[in-house]
């Protein structure tokens, strides 16, 4: 993973000074309400229901072990002993004190981790696949132009104070799992017919209020000009960018207002009078990639027979194997999700007990590193088989081994009424009756690839307009109401999920949620996903069911 | 008065004349809209010359005036309206302006890194010693 020179270092402690002098001021009334409004969003700090959130950067979803046993010392000490990773691979701590945040912050420091950017309308923490460098599908590993991308937008002293959040993700992957169509920049690694390497760039999606699919700006980029084309794109956004209604200044509002055409001409004449003088050099990527070099992998490792025999003799772990773990590049190697979807706990959630065990595990089977997923999930990376039935068991007792992964409790889910203050409806509860209500695991794993995603509020903060199934909580005259949408996709195939009908009370949410299951069984053909199925059959066969009663 | 100019405290030698206030000599700055409408008179009058921008001003409508001019003054509204900071970058470093570029109005002292990484070599505030303060918060950066 990158490593921090001296620099890198220099410029989070100065970036802490800074925001402990910011809060000490704050605190004796020598910066207004506002004012310090924008410095703590640009740290990460959110004022919430019931106590000051804290989002943690993790640069495209890598972290060490160092860096796992500093958080779970950060939730023991200065929050209720737990952390949550959120859908941009970050981390949140829900209940630091104010005053507490620059010590909470230095500690951070100390791993190579800082909150810079993680929030208010500036560029925030690019994202990526968590399977860069070890997936079978790649074109070329994505996370050396992240590292370059980060260095880049972090305190990029122009765009700090954008009309709106700014979000970049990075895919080099064929199957796109960082929801690339859904940011307000997506990159593609993709190779010309000349074989070279470059970017498609995709510009204006996001998700939130006004769902939208970034349309594709350029189709090939040479990897030299990427960020002449992240500067340009920025400064036509900075200018030209809605500030007059919050709800309309994201840059997908300004390519739809000017039009794609138009929009792509701005920034090409800005590009043209800027990309000379900022060319990436084949020897800066070089040393980037440096960083990210294979793993020193064990060449026998494809010769162990104990995984392929245990598989045939444990069922349990055979399915867990079949669930939660993925092909590896390399030969006798697999890469392992780590389930943060156990039925009885909140969909993303982490003890500092389990931040512990998880880091001395990757210390022994994961050359020390792991990552966090858009799904809110943690990967493995490198595992060599003949380790997966120990590590199996082991990830069992700190129950992170549920076979779940892509299955519809596998939900992404927002903290909802229960700590947000914006909640029209609780999530949190609605997850775990979903979880009691596909308990029989042979049932789950017969439904297959479905997406549950549930949010709150129209905020959309779990994405819940490209789940498969998606499910927003509604304010109606105080009570809690949940509209479902159906065939919704952040991967490859992007769209925008359709309305199944008239919102539902919240008890007779989860049984709807089981019936539209029920209904795909009962019309799926063959092997046939759910979200072929929605595509095929249309919305009419699951509107009858769900509102056949009434 | 003072400012705060290439890092020091200094007194201020600059009058804000509004629309309607009569031309005088010495150091002056004017609106925008002013500068457009009564160019020729400005440059002739005895003493050096300044703009007062707003971030909806188009940096680009000045490139032919900037060998005429001494200062511009950004500003700041709302200290939220981030175009001031590639308005500061144009004038610097696409149009190769010398002059005094100053933040005005309510910006955020914490602000003033930034502007002075963007091309802001001068600074009117109230809060002077804290914007002062704040232009040595970061000895790195990437950009
Ligand atoms: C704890 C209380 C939370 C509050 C008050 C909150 C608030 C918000 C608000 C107001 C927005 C809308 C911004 C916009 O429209 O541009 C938003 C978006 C978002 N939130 Fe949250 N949030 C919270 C927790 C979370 C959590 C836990 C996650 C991670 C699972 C999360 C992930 C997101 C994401 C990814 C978006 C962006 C959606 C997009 O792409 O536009 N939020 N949040
Ligand atoms: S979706 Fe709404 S309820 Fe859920 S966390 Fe976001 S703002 Fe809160």
């Amino acid at each position: 993973m990158y490593q921090y020179n001296h620099n890198d270092q220099i410029l989070i402690e100065e970036r802490v000074a800074q925001f402990r002098r910011q809060t000490e001021q704050f605190l004796k009334g020598e910066i207004s309400e506002d004012g310090y409004r924008a410095l703590r969003l640009r740290n990460g700090v959110y004022i919430q229901t019931h106590a000051p959130m804290l989002r943690v950067a993790v640069p495209y979803g890598v972290l060490n072990t160092k860096q796992l046993h500093k958080l779970a010392h950060i939730a023991r000490t200065y929050d209720k002993n737990y952390c949550h990773i959120t859908t941009r691979q970050n981390v949140q701590f829900n209940w630091p004190k104010l005053e507490q945040i620059p010590d909470i912050l230095a500690e951070l420091a100390e791993v190579q981790m800082h909150a810079i950017q993680t929030s208010g309308n500036c560029m925030r923490n690019t994202t990526s696949d968590h399977l860069a460098g070890v997936g079978i599908d790649e074109i070329e590993d994505s996370r050396p132009y992240c590292e370059l991308i980060r260095q880049w937008t972090t305190l990029h002293p122009e765009f700090d104070y954008l009309p709106r959040k700014f979000k970049i993700a990075v895919s080099g992957s064929l199957n796109d799992r960082a929801a690339t169509q859904f940011h307000d920049i997506g990159l593609h690694l993709v190779t010309n017919d000349a074989g070279e390497i470059g970017f498609k760039v995709l510009v204006g999606g996001g998700l939130g209020r006004t769902p939208v699919i970034g349309q594709v700006i350029k189709p090939f980029l040479d990897k030299k000009h990427i960020l002449s084309y992240l500067e340009a794109t920025l400064r036509i956004y900075n200018l030209f960018g809605r500030r007059d209604n919050k709800y309309k200044a994201r840059i997908k509002i300004l390519v739809r207002e000017t039009g794609l055409e138009k929009f792509s001409k701005l920034v090409d004449a800005e590009w043209a009078l800027i990309r000379d003088g900022l060319e990436v050099s084949e020897a800066r990527f070089d040393a980037m990639k440096a960083h990210f070099e294979p793993l020193n992998y064990d060449k026998k490792a494809a010769e162990n027979i104990t995984f392929a025999r245990y598989k045939k003799e444990n069922k349990a772990f055979e399915t867990w194997v079949s669930y939660n773990t993925l092909e590896h590049k390399i030969d006798g190697y697999r890469v392992v999700f780590l389930s943060l979807k156990a039925p009885d706990t909140p969909p993303g959630d982490l003890t500092a007990e389990q931040l512990d065990a998880i880091a001395d595990l990757a210390e022994i089977y994961s050359f020390g590193e792991v990552r966090s997923t858009h799904r809110q999930n943690l990967v493995f990376a490198d595992v060599k088989q003949a380790d997966l039935f120990q590590l199996w068991q082991l990830l069992s007792v700190e129950k992170l081994a549920t076979p779940n992964i892509g299955t519809a409790t596998d939900m992404i889910c927002c903290p909802g009424l229960d700590f947000c203050s914006l909640a029209n409806a609780g999530s949190i509860g609605i997850a775990k009756e979903i979880n009691e209500l596909l308990e029989d695991l042979d049932y789950l794993h017969d439904i297959g690839d479905v997406n549950i995603n549930m949010s709150g509020c129209m905020n959309g903060c779990a994405h819940q307009s490209v789940g498969h199934i998606g499910i927003l909580g509604v304010d109606k005259k105080g009570v809690e109401w949940y509209q479902l949408t159906l065939g919704g996709s952040s991967a490859n195939e992007a769209a925008i999920g359709e309305r199944l009908g008239r919102a539902l009370p919240k008890n007779e949410i989860t049984q709807a949620v089981g019936t539209i299951l029920e209904v795909y069984i009962q019309q799926r053909l063959e092997e046939e996903s759910f979200l072929d199925t929605v595509k095929r059959v249309g919305m009419e066969p699951f509107q009858e069911k769900v509102y056949a009663s009434h | 008065m003072q400012v705060i100019k290439n890092q020091q405290l200094i007194d201020n030698h600059w009058t804000f004349l509004t629309d309607d206030a009569p031309l005088v000599a010495g150091n002056i700055s004017v609106s925008f809209a002013r500068f457009q409408q009564e160019k020729a008179q400005l440059v002739a009058h005895n003493g050096n010359l300044g703009v007062r921008i707003s971030p909806t001003n188009a940096v680009s409508e000045l490139v032919a005036d900037l060998p005429q001019l001494a200062l511009v003054e950004l500003d700041f509204s709302d200290f939220a309206d981030g175009r001031s900071f590639s308005q500061a970058y144009f004038l610097r470093n696409r149009y190769g302006f010398e002059g005094e570029i100053r933040a005005i109005g309510s910006y955020l002292a914490d602000q003033a890194f930034y502007l002075s990484r963007v091309g802001v070599n001068a600074f009117s505030a109230d809060n002077l010693p804290q914007t002062q303060a704040t232009l040595n918060d970061f000895t790195v950066f990437y950009q």
